[in-house]
């Protein structure tokens, strides 16, 4: 530990203004800023400072995330098994999904942290937090068979112009993570719908069973045939983007981010809430019997375990950027996220999902909410002035 | 008639170095400071030079704007410095005390029937008025402007702050007077807020021509600021004073005495203290003086860490170093270990016992009664506004403390007034400074803020 450190204060200079290796001085910063908190003190103001900071608020993001992507690297190599008709033990499966999840991560963070740091580089900012998290998020939300340069290329897009262009973590409208998939979605939509995708090997079809279908349960209820059960879909042994189909994990994942408060709890129960308020007055106005086929058959309580809400509302909506920022603002923007993504799945005739679009389209809208709110309190406070005199 | 108000937001810091109820020593100082930089936008105009003989109430400077407003030597002595900075700006004026007592004698009318003219010129005069201050802003009072109300806290609730029934044990008449005096300055009502823990064992509570209120809950409850906020809010065109029990004791003793008396009790507290008590001396002591009290470094992360010396508390001090003076509103001494090192892996470690969080991340919220030896590192590195809901938890005003920061970033007037910048001072969001995870300068950006919109609306 001290020889670290006392390397990194020895080639300081080297990175500092006027050093050969200036060119560098983001990169450097960012690593030195990770293995050290850097000896920077209280100049002005408050002379102590809270020990939390960002790196500590993402940290606990990506540690609420894990479980999630562990069971989505088992269940790519259980839902692989079951297409070709296998029975494998826990560990086989879960490094088989292992290995062919880490390249996904592996290109995500490369490419996304390449252009962090040049564009920290450029602006002679510190490399911020922010990536570490959509890092993680974007393969997580793919399909596993997604190709590794339209990956390449969601990443690229979702950093360049869904970040940066706005200035940086911070600044930014739309979440990131579901800007890379929107990309995919709207730029290569056969490598992100379908029954195909969703298994690993099944596009290419070698070996596999009889008869068996790729089909997310979403898919399935847009067609209106059988859905698998609501414990099957909460546990998350279904087809689905890698880290969206157990809601057991992401629950566990809200637990920890609620706790430490990193995330808004607001959001999150005003989210299912709305989800589960539009999908049960779905249920009240559905053909039922007349029409089995119907996708506003599908019970309130399997829309919440099905495809990606529980992912969304738990880990993307609540990204404090681009959400709603005032805590009354926060109620509202997560109500509306679960209505209008159970609108767009239930109505929607070309594609069964619409958590990724409701929070995009509430990102947009979010600005406005909390425009509203903060106009309420400039009132109060006008009034106030007005009745006094 | 009696109102209770309760708080639910805040945040008291368990910084470790409370001062006990106890003095442990009577400072005379032997050079002092006057500093025109303790009051927000101060262009002062010398009154004497160095080598002039003053007394206790002699006038050192004055404020160009208004020749009125005087600023005093608090003790007889000469001038022995005028410490000047970039561009010839005059940051202190330097008095070696003599050892004498010398006073002043100011011409006081009594207090039962002076005039209200009288009492403005007399506190001009004497060097007492700037001890008075003007919301919004913050500022030293216009003489011309009749204020509303006048605020008094009778606690403070910062961190580590002095226990205000002990260090003004004593001055209740002192105090009374000051408030008798300051009642005929306006029309309005006299504000005197104190704690519901202590409200009927304070000496405070019998004070008369006052109206009560007592308050619940943690700092910045305290502050003028959030009471005012609570009882009376500020709104545009409003004009309030505020002032601090210290200096409503002095005025009394003015107005009894006939002198310039600013002695009081300060706190020497942190957690580089040696046993923290109380000094009784005057504003603009030397930090010299206090040196007996000052621990040795602290060993901590393989760095020796020195101390701070911090006139004011932790949160809205500021750092003078070991040569400094205390600053002419502080009543409190803070030493800390300065942080200057480096921490492996700080930010990924489950536990970190030595510091204190508000955040569960950590688990300081498993040891609420903890008291912790907190240094001045930043934990962390400076970024963009990222977390919200944040600053909310500890800001215990009807105001959006974020939008109101990025209007003053953006330097919109407007906007600004109509997210609640008059009802602010710094030391209201100090609290926000301290939790923001981006690391964010509060303070510095709300001082920003009002010397923006004095300069515009003037």
């Amino acid at each position: 530990m001290k020889v670290l450190k006392n390397l990194i204060v020895k080639v300081k200079p080297r990175f500092e203004k006027g050093g050969s290796l200036y060119f560098l001085h983001s990169t450097f910063d960012a690593f030195e800023t990770f293995l050290f908190v850097p000896d920077h003190t209280a100049n002005k103001g408050v002379h102590v400072r809270d020990a939390i900071d960002l790196k500590r608020s993402m940290s606990i993001v990506i540690l609420a995330l894990l479980p999630a992507m562990l069971f989505g690297m088992w269940n790519t190599g259980y839902q692989h098994n079951l297409s070709i008709g296998l029975t494998a033990p826990f560990w086989a499966t879960f490094w088989f999904g292992f290995f062919k999840v880490l390249p996904l991560l592996v290109v995500s963070y490369v490419v996304g942290l390449g252009i962090e740091f040049i564009s920290a580089q450029i602006r002679g900012h510190e490399v911020n937090e922010g990536f570490l998290v959509s890092g993680i998020l974007i393969p997580l939300i793919m399909p596993i068979d997604v190709p590794l340069w339209i990956l390449a290329l969601a990443v690229a897009f979702a950093v360049i112009v869904g970040k940066e262009v706005f200035g940086g973590t911070g600044m930014n409208i739309w979440n990131p993570a579901l800007l890379a998939r929107a990309f995919v979605f709207f730029a290569y939509p056969s490598h992100i719908s379908g029954d195909k995708v969703w298994i690993e090997g099944l596009s290419s079809g070698e070996g596999i069973v009889d008869g068996f279908s790729g089909a997310t349960p979403l898919a399935a209820a847009a067609e209106g045939s059988a859905t698998p059960s609501f414990l099957d879909m909460f546990f998350g042994t279904i087809p689905g983007s890698i880290g969206e189909t157990s809601t057991l994990a992401i629950l566990l994942g809200a637990a920890v981010l609620i706790y430490t408060g990193i995330a808004s709890c607001k959001i999150i129960v005003s989210t299912f809430a709305g989800g589960f308020f539009l999908s049960l007055l779905l249920n009240a106005i559905a053909p039922g019997a007349a029409d089995p086929s119907s996708f506003l058959n599908v019970p309130a309580w399997n829309h919440m375990v099905m495809g990606g809400f529980a992912f969304g509302a738990v880990f993307m909506a609540t990204d404090p950027v681009t959400g709603c920022q005032t805590e009354r603002g926060k109620w509202i923007y997560g109500f509306l996220i679960g209505v209008m993504a159970i609108l767009i799945r239930v109505f929607n005739p070309g594609y069964p999902e619409g958590m990724m679009l409701a929070i995009l389209l509430l990102n947009t809208f979010a600005p406005l909410i909390d425009h509203y709110i903060v106009q309420a309190n400039i009132k109060k406070r006008l009034n106030r002035a007005k009745t006094n005199k | 008639m009696s109102n209770h108000i309760r708080l639910s937001k805040g945040l008291n810091i368990p910084v470790k170095g409370t001062a006990s109820a106890r003095i442990i020593k009577t400072v005379l100082p032997d050079i002092l400071a006057v500093k025109p930089t303790d009051f927000r936008l101060l262009t002062p105009k010398l009154l004497v030079q160095q080598g002039d003989t003053v007394k206790a109430g002699s006038p050192l400077f004055a404020d160009k704007k208004n020749p009125s407003i005087l600023f005093v030597s608090p003790v007889s002595g000469t001038v022995s410095e005028i410490v000047r900075g970039e561009k010839r700006k005059i940051l202190a004026v330097l008095v070696k005390h003599n050892g004498k007592n010398e006073y002043i004698n100011f011409n006081v009318p009594n207090p039962r029937n002076a005039e209200k003219a009288d009492i403005i010129r007399i506190l001009l005069e004497s060097g007492l008025w700037p001890s008075i201050k003007q919301r919004p802003y913050g500022i030293i009072p216009d003489p011309e402007k009749e204020p509303r109300s006048i605020f008094i806290s009778a606690f403070d609730s910062a961190p580590l702050a002095p226990d205000l029934d002990f260090a003004l044990r004593g001055e209740t008449d002192a105090v009374q007077t000051g408030i008798d005096i300051l009642k005929k300055l306006t029309k309005g009502d006299i504000h005197l807020s104190m704690h519901i823990d202590n409200h009927a064992s304070t000496p405070f509570h019998k004070l008369q021509r006052v109206i009560s209120h007592t308050f619940e809950g943690k700092h910045p409850v305290g502050n003028p600021g959030i009471q005012i906020h609570h009882i009376d809010p500020i709104n545009k065109g409003d004009i309030v004073w505020t002032i601090d029990l210290h200096s409503v004791a002095a005025i009394g003793r003015l107005f009894t005495k006939g002198v310039y008396d600013v002695k009081r009790m300060i706190a020497v507290t942190g957690p580089m203290a040696i046993n923290p008590g109380y000094i009784e001396t005057y504003p603009g002591m030397c930090m010299q003086q206090i040196k007996e009290f000052v621990a040795q470094p602290l060993r901590r992360y393989g760095e020796d860490l020195p101390a701070r010396y911090i006139s004011g508390n932790l949160l809205t001090g500021s750092n003078v170093g070991e040569n400094g003076y205390l600053g002419f509103f502080d009543h409190q001494i803070t030493l800390l270990p300065e942080g200057k090192y480096r921490e492996m892996i700080g930010w990924a470690k489950p536990f970190r016992f030595k510091k204190f969080s508000v955040s569960r991340s950590y688990f300081s919220w498993l040891f609420p009664r903890k008291e912790y030896i907190l240094d001045t590192n930043l934990n962390g590195g400076e970024r963009a506004f990222v977390m919200t809901g944040v600053y909310e938890k500890v800001f215990p005003m009807d105001i959006y403390p974020m939008y109101l920061l990025k209007a003053i970033l953006a330097k919109d007037i407007d906007r600004m007034e109509e997210l609640g910048i008059y009802e602010v001072i710094e030391e209201d969001m100090a609290l926000c400074e301290f939790v923001c995870p981006s690391k964010t300068e509060v303070q510095q950006i709300v001082s920003d803020g009002i010397e923006l919109m004095i300069k515009e609306m003037s």
